[in-house]
């Protein structure tokens, strides 16, 4: 009841939450990866002292590489995106990082044609639409019974909202992520986002069904309760399962992000977030939303 | 009674079994976890095939015999487990392109790669020096035991597969007639005058694919080679011989290295965080919900060497992105037994019999778990057609990770929990299937 009761602080938390992740992709925006636009991807490692970053530039412009980008990668390495590689410049690629007070190993190379390129970008969009599609087809089925006192689409409309909700935090946090570390959208921040809609959608669902029936159970046995307490009721029902479900996950997920490989470093901290921000959703905002719209119909 | 206890105790050899068979064949490596480059370390490529001068019903076969090109030389570079396959791509809009991928495990000079892979294919003609023709095709010095031919690959027009008329007891025997241009019949009908009983060997890349013997003059510049043949490798050397003088123009189009050092870090690092992921799932799991909990533990442990085992024998291609989606998969295999839990809780406070309460906390929780399992595979089918080979890793890990959990949860856990017989209501009983910190 004490969520149903404030849900005014929590809509002003999701409020902030939502704000925050909006003003992230406004100014630091999202940079989208080779993967999706094609180009190259290196990563060096040096054997010795990794040399200046200055220095390093002055190599790469006189060797013939332009429009590029350098980071430093690890305590001992590099990481350069660039536009695609001719094959002297592949082929001279440890020697040209390299330096006399230190050997470059070149650890990765990943080059991606522009063709490749459209083709990952136009399947991403295909995908997403599919993955929405689906998401909406499962929630119109999950709620195909109408209900009183609020009716059904409404509840299909805050799951959708709340969905938003939980795909916007993690997009948003990747936009800060990208302006601290450089990291840009690829396959894996696709994956990410369609993982945690199919993971979230269900949690929102299933108190969203306890609503539904303890409402029903009412009916039979003709005991009148309002609405705002019989949505308490259910949130209290189901509020240990959601929180313990997910901090399951949310365990497992903190161990591929701090002990697991670095290339799925970003990714399991978008899902990492996404969930979290599935949980929070699915308890502190669809029900409160629900009976919020109760109330509002109820004064009119 | 006896029943569900032999089961349980049938499922926890089973488990035993399988867990040993993991253990197992990875350590004599007979059944050892299939890796992706970037995690075994090595270089992919893909190539776009130009096949604008290729006839609409010849692309099959000529990108069947660019394939074969394309692994011979592969296979001078002496690498393991190559892997060369053709696929077709496009951008959707109708247009679509044939690649072929390639990939080289353990190699991480992309540009050698690149430069072996990417020369033209060179057919020859050579003649053996001797009388004895090698015994095998390849494992000799091309030079030492032949000589140039006067006629070239430059020359050769066509290679077909026919069928000879029968002669004697063999009926229709494959062959593969070589037709010579002009100038080649010239040179050939020369050639095969002078030649009569020499061994003529023909050579793609410098690799031997045929080494007939010329049995008489042959004025027309159509040779038959016969011998040996099975229908199969009379079309395969007949395509060789095609495209291997015709060869479809290649272009890089992606590629991507990880060097071993890498590969083995990202597997070491993916282990660890295995170990900690399944290690503080399972003390959660023990810690909360006591009794239910070690038993939902050990349904987890059954889930985890089962899918290890599926990984070995389907066998999955792990990648960083698989890991990454079984270690989610342990975080949710314990879902459904957390959603039965929970159910079971309510019923036992509702007054039922411990054994009621199991079986309605499993049936109740049913729907639910279905429903949240149906919106994963959902995401995990369309990522898996969405793939690229790293995500297709993911998908079919995550798929394959949601379906098994499910059933074990369900199956092991119930089994588990009917076979211990306790009456949750009384002494320690109580609290070992209460939960959470209250009570």
């Amino acid at each position: 009841m004490f969520i149903v009761k404030n849900k005014h602080i929590f809509f002003a938390v999701t409020g902030v939450v939502v704000v925050a992740a909006i003003l992230s992709i406004a100014v630091f925006r999202l940079h989208l990866g080779i993967d999706f636009t094609g180009g190259t991807l290196v990563e060096v490692r040096y054997d010795g002292t990794r040399p200046d970053a200055g220095a390093l530039t002055t190599t790469l412009n006189n060797a013939g590489f332009s429009g590029f980008s350098l980071r430093e990668s690890g305590e001992d390495g590099y990481m350069l995106r660039t536009a695609t590689l001719s094959d002297e410049q592949r082929g001279s690629l440890s020697s040209t990082f390299s330096y006399q007070s230190g050997t470059a190993r070149v650890e990765q190379l990943t080059e991606i044609g522009p063709t490749i390129g459209e083709e990952l970008r136009n399947k991403a969009f295909i995908a997403l639409a599919l993955v929405l599609t689906a998401i909406l087809f499962f929630i119109a089925f999950a709620f195909r019974k109408v209900s009183q006192p609020v009716s059904s689409w409404m509840y299909g409309l805050i799951a959708l909202l709340t969905l938003g909700f939980d795909v916007l935090t993690p997009i948003g946090f990747f936009a800060f992520l990208g302006y601290l570390t450089g990291a840009q959208v690829d396959v894996l921040f696709v994956t990410a986002v369609l993982t945690v809609l199919g993971y979230s959608v269900h949690d929102t669902i299933v108190v969203f069904d306890r609503v539904r029936e303890n409402l029903s159970i009412n009916q039979e046995r003709g005991k009148r309760e309002p609405f705002p307490e019989t949505a308490g009721r259910s949130l209290n029902q189901t509020f240990v399962r959601s929180m313990t479900t997910s901090l399951t996950t949310v365990l497992a997920l903190t161990a591929l992000f701090l002990l697991g490989p670095d290339s799925t470093r970003d990714f399991s901290l978008m899902l990492l977030i996404g969930i979290i921000a599935g949980t929070y959703s699915s308890i502190f905002l669809a029900t409160p939303l629900l009976v919020a719209v109760e109330e509002w119909r109820r004064k009119k | 009674m006896w029943k569900i206890r032999l089961t349980a105790l049938l499922i926890l050899v089973a488990g035993f079994g399988i867990g040993w068979f993991v253990y197992n064949s990875q350590v004599s490596a007979s059944h050892p976890f299939k890796l992706g480059l970037d995690l075994s370390g090595g270089t992919q490529l893909v190539y776009k095939a130009n096949l604008s001068a290729i006839l609409e019903s010849d692309v099959g076969d000529s990108m069947e015999a660019l394939r074969d090109t394309i692994e011979r030389r592969v296979n001078l570079f002496g690498v393991s487990e190559p892997l060369v396959q053709t696929q077709r791509g496009g951008t959707l809009a109708g247009e679509t392109e044939e690649r072929l991928l390639v990939e080289l495990p353990g190699v991480t000079d992309t540009q050698q790669a690149i430069d072996l892979i990417g020369q033209t294919p060179v057919l020859e003609f050579r003649m053996l020096k001797g009388d004895t023709p090698p015994a095998d095709f390849s494992g000799f010095d091309v030079n030492e035991l032949f000589e140039p031919a006067a006629v070239t690959g430059k020359n050769l027009k066509s290679a077909q597969l026919q069928f000879n008329q029968g002669v004697g007891g063999i009926p229709n025997e494959p062959v593969v007639v070589l037709t010579f241009d002009s100038e080649g019949a010239q040179i050939f009908a020369d050639l095969t005058k002078n030649n009569v009983g020499r061994f003529f060997g023909i050579f793609l890349d410098g690799v031997a694919i045929s080494i007939p013997v010329i049995r008489e003059p042959i004025p027309s510049g159509a040779a038959v080679i016969s011998g040996s043949f099975t229908p199969e490798s009379a079309r395969e050397l007949a395509r060789n011989l095609n495209y291997g003088a015709l060869p479809v123009p290649i272009e890089l189009i992606s590629t991507q290295t990880v060097s071993g050092t890498l590969g083995s870090e990202a597997v070491d690092k993916g282990i660890v965080a295995g170990l900690w992921g399944i290690g503080a799932v399972i003390l959660f799991m023990i810690l909360w919900y006591r009794l239910p909990g070690l038993l939902a533990a050990i349904a987890l442990l059954v889930y985890i060497v089962v899918i290890l085992a599926l990984f070995k024998l389907i066998p999955v291609v792990l990648t960083a992105a698989g890991i990454a989606a079984f270690i989610l998969s342990i975080g949710m295999a314990v879902d459904a037994n957390v959603l039965i839990f929970e159910r079971m809780k309510e019923e036992l406070h509702a007054g039922k019999s411990t054994v009621e309460a199991i079986s309605a906390g499993f049936s109740r929780a049913w729907p639910s778990i279905r429903d949240s399992n149906i919106s994963s595979m959902i995401t995990a089918v369309i990522l898996f057609w969405f793939g690229t080979s790293l995500i297709k890793g993911f998908a079919l890990v995550f798929g394959l990770g949601v379906l098994v959990s499910m059933l074990s949860a369900i199956a092991v856990s119930r089994t588990f929990m009917l076979a211990l017989g306790i009456d949750a209501k009384v002494g320690i009983a109580r609290f070992l299937f209460g939960s959470g910190i209250k009570r």
